[in-house]
């Protein structure tokens, strides 16, 4: 889930404290750290090439109940994988309204931070104005 | 099988699968000798354990994996824990797994690799019925002081014929690990297998 | 004859330390903290990523660190470390169109769609030393403007495109691409792996190349169409799933070079491109990409190639920094046998030379 890949990892324990009652639950894999190698489009638009790798992070964790979630993250942090996989999985079906809520404010604020940094791209955007010639 | 009744793998992936790499390792160093494997608590129940410990080892993204219809339900096990493509074509594989050991395909048809590239030869996975007893087989090749004679129980008709069309390839060829409970048996493309 | 390999671990372990002490520097300083390097020395972290081929900010930090600040050694720290991990797969070709843009120029149109962003550029600034910075004086937060950037911002060579002046990239036929560290070298290369080979070009070389295309060693008439830089979402199918996730975002600078092609007995006269996309913010080194890029297609376009960076075996074999560090710095490894067999040879044409010279001089003197 993209909102959870992108949460800080206060942010994912503060949520996974807001359940209750506390969820339970078993690794199947992981968390392990390893690579996706990232493509590119020649042009931005044709053929696939490969750019480089980056450093993944992804867990597979089973609730008591059976519910599987699934994470992968950027970076090599396994503490944040194995909660995103674990909130992943307690967010299937019906959304605790804890979770709904925590959910929403990781929204929010991903959503303020990206327009803060457009923002502040956006005051450097040129605008061009024409000399007009007099007489 | 579900996703719902996925079992862990490994229990410590890292230690497990290097002890597992180091005794398949010394099996193929040595052909002919029974390796025991480090396992999986709870292997899909279609799989020996040892083909389990094999996936985990040496199966990932980058080595397409071939499954015979009695392994079938351990494909999305595999796949997860793997994370390997599961192609329909065996000759595609990287990797050829038969549960059931007169599924295997035909090894002719197997990828060889190339005389370029003979490490990219596919690997097969076999399940048989037990070492110790069964067909006597007499091995000679590298890692081989002289002869070694074995006895497999449970091989199909057919593997001895098959296994010396594949040594004559060399150093082309598909190798091949024959497993049983949480034992394996290493038979590279190297080692000549003639029935004792 | 024998010569001695043994010895000198004390001396290496010592030169170990040495080196340690010397990478502390004045132990009554504050020794660097890794958010330091990341947030401060962030294009130094972004070269490290690309040059490594290995996004990870926080690595390269380290390796930045623990190599003194020296690049280049950083980059093959992070070489080495890449081939511990297992790779879980490939993404999804990035979409650079949606990339959520800090900077975004282009040098062949002033009015276009989504404007001219400057973003953080060294661009205007005067090159003048600033000393309030030694002074370590605090900066004032940048200003931010009312309304967020256009959320699409096309490509230049789609509006070019449009019109059908633009040649056009060879659509995806989802052949997989070559990836050079896996598959051997093959000359005339793919340009999948040509550029997979720039990318991760040292960027002294690559912008060195991409310039001899300027100065005639290549034919290029080149215009920056578009030059930009931003955050792209990366996706994953992973095996288990079979649907796309989202891992994070990732910071790349995208460059695509308009050159003029006078056209073949197949094709009209219109504009081609070159296509440069680096990790980090790297505007030199996706600007020399793309140059290199186009020089690199020449024999596909049915020009002439005879200049270096038209030439495939040329560059791509020597565009890699730890290849070619560790080729060059091996020269310092012992070739103490080799040599005395040089030495040998040497003494040997000298003494004939001489024999030979003393034999004239005697046929002279009779």
């Amino acid at each position: 889930m993209a909102v959870l890949a992108r949460a800080p990892e206060a942010a994912l324990e503060a949520a996974l404290a807001a359940l209750s009652p506390a969820p339970a639950w078993q690794v199947l894999r992981g968390p392990e750290t390893g690579m996706v190698m990232v493509r590119g489009r020649m042009g931005g638009s044709g053929r696939a090439f490969n750019l480089g790798e980056m450093t993944v992070t992804r867990c597979a964790v089973r609730l008591g109940d059976g519910r599987i979630g699934h994470a992968y993250i950027a970076g090599r942090d396994g503490r944040r994988a194995e909660l995103a996989a674990v909130l992943e999985a307690t967010a299937q079906g019906a959304v605790p309204p804890s979770l709904a809520q925590a959910l929403a404010s990781m929204r929010a604020a991903q959503e303020a931070e990206r327009d803060d940094r457009s923002r502040r791209a956006a005051a450097t955007r040129v605008e061009f104005y024409g000399m007009v010639r007099m007489g | 099988m579900s996703e719902a009744s996925l079992s862990p793998g490994f229990a410590h992936p890292v230690r497990d699968a290097q002890a597992a790499f180091r005794a398949l390792l010394e099996a193929a160093a040595r052909p002919g000798t029974i390796a025991s494997l480090r396992v999986p608590a709870e292997p899909p129940p279609c799989l020996p354990p040892a083909m389990a410990a094999v996936a985990l080892t040496l199966v990932d993204a980058d080595t397409p994996l071939w499954i015979d219809a009695a392994a079938h339900e351990a494909a999305v096990w595999l796949r997860f824990h793997c994370g390997c493509r599961i192609v329909a074509d065996a000759r595609e594989a990287g990797f050829v797994f038969a549960a059931d050991a007169s599924a295997l395909p035909d090894m002719a048809t197997l990828d060889a690799g190339r005389d370029e590239y003979p490490d990219r030869g596919a690997t097969i996975v076999l399940a048989v019925a037990g070492f110790g007893s069964g067909a006597a087989l007499r091995l000679t090749g590298p890692g081989i002081d002289g002869e070694r004679v074995v006895s497999v129980e449970g091989l199909a008709a057919g593997f001895v014929a098959a296994r010396a069309a594949n040594h004559r390839l060399f150093p082309r060829g598909v190798d091949a690990i024959l497993v049983s409970g949480a034992h394996a048996m290493f038979l590279p493309r190297s080692t000549s297998i003639e029935e004792a | 004859m024998y010569v001695a390999v043994k010895g000198g671990e004390k001396a290496i372990e010592n030169s170990h330390a040495f080196l340690a002490e010397v990478r502390r520097g004045p132990a009554d300083v504050p020794a660097l903290a890794l958010e330091q390097i990341e947030g401060q020395l962030g294009l130094a972290v972004d070269r490290v990523m690309a040059e490594a081929s290995l996004y990870d900010r926080r690595l390269a930090a380290l390796a930045i660190r623990q190599a003194q600040g020296d690049l280049v050694e950083a980059a093959f720290l992070l070489r080495a470390y890449r081939t511990t991990l297992p790779r879980f797969g490939a993404s999804l070709p990035l979409d650079t169109a949606v990339m959520a843009v800090e900077r975004r120029v282009s040098a062949t149109y002033k009015d276009l769609p989504g404007g001219q962003v400057l973003g953080p550029t060294y661009d205007y600034t005067h090159r003048l030393l600033d000393f309030s910075l030694e002074a370590g004086g605090e900066t004032a937060a940048a200003p931010r403007a009312e309304a967020p950037l256009d959320a699409a911002m096309p490509h230049v060579s789609s509006l070019l495109a449009g019109e059908g002046l633009m040649r056009p990239e060879a659509p995806d036929d989802g052949r997989e691409p070559v990836d050079i560290t896996r598959d051997p070298p093959r000359f005339p290369a793919d340009r999948s792996a040509r550029l997979q080979a720039l990318a991760r070009g040292d960027e002294g070389f690559v912008l060195a190349m991409g310039y001899s295309t300027q100065r005639g060693y290549g034919g290029a008439h080149p215009f920056a169409g578009e030059i930009r830089y931003g955050a792209v979402t990366v996706e994953l199918v992973p095996e288990e799933l079979g649907f796309p996730i989202e891992l994070g975002e990732i910071m790349v600078t995208e460059c695509e070079m308009v050159n003029q092609f006078k056209g073949s007995r197949t094709e009209k006269p219109q504009f081609t491109r070159g296509y440069g996309l680096v990790f980090g913010h790297g505007e030199r080194k996706a600007m020399g990409m793309a140059l290199v890029d186009r020089a690199l297609m020449a024999a596909e376009l049915g020009e002439e190639a005879v200049h270096p960076a038209q030439d495939h075996e040329f560059v791509l074999s020597h565009c890699d920094n730890v290849e070619s560090s560790g080729f060059v710095q091996h020269l310092k490894l012992p070739h103490y046998v080799d040599f005395q067999s040089e030495l040998e040879l040497i003494r040997r044409l000298r003494a004939e030379a001489e024999e030979r010279l003393a034999e004239t001089r005697r046929e002279a003197a009779e």
